[in-house]
């Protein structure tokens, strides 16, 4: 029930993995596991705006040829308007019964009448702190620049998406950012974690600790502690400015390994990292938190413009539905789909329009099923 | 009575359209320009050669300058921080030069470590209220990066926002950081933008924001620009998602050549900083903090100790600025002057600098601009 590294070193698969950073994923810290009747797991299904009904379909056939043992609960949540709040709310608790959930992005209005993000919402309310994003180059897919590999572990439940901001005078407002030692000192844990499961060697902090001393002065000095901690099992690491930090990745993207950083900046970083590797179509990523873990693209676009044309490349959802089988333990499965993904974008005939190709969603999908060897 | 109601309400929801909020704003555009000719026909600029290789790259500038005889005669200082009164400040004679000639070029500045000392460039960025800062980054031929069709502008609020410097420990271990935004400050910004947008043929403006989270700070910071937008009927005007612009700018920077993107601090600070990778660093990228006081042009790079005095240092990032600046005192044709020889330098690649890959020197760098002037 509850893997422990050493169970998972033990299962060389896992090492043998390289053509995907998705082994293995992150620290499971789950005290009772996913609901599973009769062998199948229940996993809540939130399909979300914009082209999430078209990428979540793609999983579902793909996941029906496969007869994988996943149930769906499927809740139409939609944020374009508020009246959605009510399904919204079941979704949560779907979610709080089953533990896993996978979902597309929720559109969030920007007028200031509008609901807040339930997106984050849902991160806070669960708190499923820890957002986790791979940013990899992808054989046969040339971009800009190759050598890409690094993680982005991002705080998900405060920092500058705390929600609170009052007017105090007519034209002044202030918008709190919160910062506590107890969230840094777990998401930088999880990220030393994640690094030590995953065979990388350095962890970065990412902050802007010169002008926000006492915020971010928190987290850096909480994630140097526990960096302490970790200087036997040999995770090095270091720290950079936030400035600083976007600018090398656009110019030497190579040097980062696994990345640890605040809430806003992980949001500014993970587009920097999609947009390296090719797209917020083919980055996966993963929301976990104590209890729950819930799969959603790595890079958080609605994509509203290309909505109900069957363009959306649905890889990266595919891939944070391989990263779900395996938190759930169906580690072949997930291997096979991967691994047939990777083949389809390497063979280069079957691709979206992001990646300068032609197809469409269903296309793609039926190409990574025919690729699927079971 | 029913009057004084009605403005009550009109502040009480913020209402933008109140004049009584406007301080800064004014029917001219902000900041532009006002100095005059000395009695010797020049413009008098304060030069700041800053610490490090500073006096070398500035050296360059003026020995460019002199050989375009660009009517500008220079007012050298130095801010070197000394003590007056127990305090570490910057000495009058700097600050009575720059509010007097309300142009100043400025090289890098070493930051004194330890406490006690205010960093010198806020102190600069108070004393002048310097509020916006211009970041334009555009790919240099014969420089080779992953991008070469980089064209950005980008323009950045400088006085509050994340960096405001409120934060508190509440209790132990939970700290507040306070993100301010004041409609004068989002206005003035805004006001600039629109303004270089229209000076310098570029005719969009995005406003970059996260107001889908941070829904009143930025939200208030948009609704500054859009009314700003108004009175620009000629730029178009939109909003996008600081996530967006992330994402498309390192996927694609080519569609943003036409427009001028402004926001808030802390997003500018990273998006300027990323856009200088683009094209390969802070060397080659120039930098201008527009005030309402004055205007301080400047490299923002460090200060490179390690090469102090070696003539090694590539002063190409003070020159751009340096024409931006010119460009700011309307001196057009002596910066498209300049711009090109420096730039057909690069490009041939046969005298550049060690840090661009080349193996001359300062002077030999310079001496080659200034070649090209002759020839122009």
């Amino acid at each position: 029930m509850l893997r422990t590294a050493l169970a998972s070193a033990a299962r060389p698969a896992l090492q043998a993995r390289s053509a995907t950073t998705l082994s293995a994923g992150f620290p499971k810290v789950s005290q009772r596991l996913p609901t599973k009747y009769g062998g199948v797991y229940t996993v809540t299904l939130i399909p979300g705006d914009g082209i999430g009904n078209e990428i979540t379909d793609s999983v579902k056939e793909i996941f029906e040829y496969v007869n994988a043992p996943i149930e769906w609960e499927q809740y139409n949540v939609s944020g374009v308007s508020s009246s959605g709040e009510e399904l919204f709310k079941q979704a949560v608790e779907s979610l709080r019964r089953n533990r896993v959930g996978l979902k597309g992005i929720l559109f969030t209005p920007i007028s200031q009448s509008g609901h807040v993000s339930w997106n984050v919402a849902m991160r806070q309310q669960l708190d499923i702190y820890a957002s986790v994003v791979l940013c990899k180059s992808l054989p046969g897919f040339p971009t800009r620049h190759n050598n890409v590999d690094f993680a982005i572990i991002r705080e998900n439940t405060e920092g500058e998406y705390s929600g609170l901001e009052h007017q105090s005078y007519p034209g002044v407002v202030e918008s709190l950012k919160v910062s506590t030692r107890a969230k840094a000192e777990r998401i930088s844990r999880f990220a030393f974690d994640f690094a030590l499961k995953n065979g990388r060697k350095k962890v970065t902090c990412v902050h802007k600790a010169n002008i926000m001393k006492l915020g971010d002065g928190l987290f850096l000095n909480t994630f140097r502690k526990v960096a302490e901690e970790y200087k036997g099992a040999g995770i090095e690491h270091n720290d950079m400015i936030v400035d600083n930090t976007s600018m090398q990745l656009v110019a030497r993207p190579s040097q980062f390994d696994v990345m640890v950083m605040p809430n806003l900046y992980g949001a500014i970083v993970s587009n920097i990292g999609a947009a390296l590797v090719g797209g917020p179509g083919i980055v996966p990523g993963c929301n976990v938190g104590r209890e729950y873990a819930l799969f959603e693209p790595g890079c958080r676009h609605v994509a509203q413009d290309i909505m109900g044309t069957n363009k959306a490349n649905p890889a990266a959802m595919i891939l944070s539905a391989t990263m779900m089988l395996r938190h759930l333990g169906l580690d072949n499965l997930a291997d096979n789909i991967a691994s047939a993904t990777f083949d389809v974008i390497n063979s280069g005939k079957v691709r979206t329009a992001d990646m300068a190709g032609s197809a469409t969603t269903s296309e793609f999908t039926g190409a990574v099923i025919k690729n699927i060897k079971l | 009575m029913f009057a004084s109601r009605s403005i009550a309400r009109g502040a009480r929801v913020a209402a933008p359209t109140t004049q009584t909020f406007r301080r800064y704003a004014s029917a001219s555009p902000t900041a532009a320009f006002a100095g005059q000719k000395g009695s010797n026909g020049k413009y008098t600029v304060t030069l700041i050669p800053g610490d490090g290789i500073g006096p070398e790259i500035s050296q360059s500038v003026k020995d460019i300058y002199s050989a375009a005889k660009v009517p500008i005669e220079w007012e050298e200082v130095s801010v070197t921080p000394i003590l007056k009164g127990g305090k570490t400040v910057i000495p009058d004679v700097a600050i009575n030069s720059v509010r007097k000639n309300t142009v100043a070029l400025k090289g890098p500045l070493a930051t004194p470590i330890g406490k006690g000392h205010v960093s010198l460039n806020l102190t600069l960025r108070r004393t002048f209220n310097l509020f916006a800062n211009v970041r334009p980054c555009v790919s240099i031929k014969g420089f080779k990066t992953p991008y070469d069709d980089v064209n950005t502008v980008l323009i950045r609020e400088n006085t509050e926002g994340e960096y405001s410097g409120i934060e508190h420990e509440v209790v132990d271990g939970v700290v507040q950081s306070i993100k301010l935004i004041t409609w004068d400050a989002s206005e003035r910004v805004a006001r600039y933008a629109f303004h270089y947008a229209q000076s310098q043929g570029r005719d969009r403006v995005t406003a970059v924001h996260k107001a889908n989270i941070m829904k009143m700070s930025d939200g208030m910071f948009l609704s500054a620009c859009r009314q700003v937008a108004k009175e620009f009927p000629n730029i178009k005007y939109d909003e996008d998602l600081l996530d967006r612009v992330c994402l498309q700018i390192v996927q694609n920077p080519k569609p943003y050549a036409d427009r001028v993107m402004v926001m808030p601090n802390l997003y500018g600070d990273i998006l300027s900083d990323m856009c200088a990778g683009l094209i390969g660093g802070l060397g080659l990228t120039p930098s201008g903090n527009i005030g309402r006081d004055a205007s301080i042009f400047e490299a923002v790079h460090g200060s490179a100790p390690d090469i102090a005095g070696k003539g090694l240092a590539n002063p190409t990032a003070l020159l751009l600025s340096s024409l931006m600046m010119l460009r700011h005192m309307n001196l057009n044709d002596y910066a498209s002057n300049i711009e090109k020889a420096a730039l057909s330098t690069i490009a041939e690649g046969k005298t550049i600098t060690g840090d661009l890959g080349g193996k001359s020197s300062t002077s030999e760098y310079t001496a080659a601009i200034i070649d090209k002037l002759a020839k122009a």
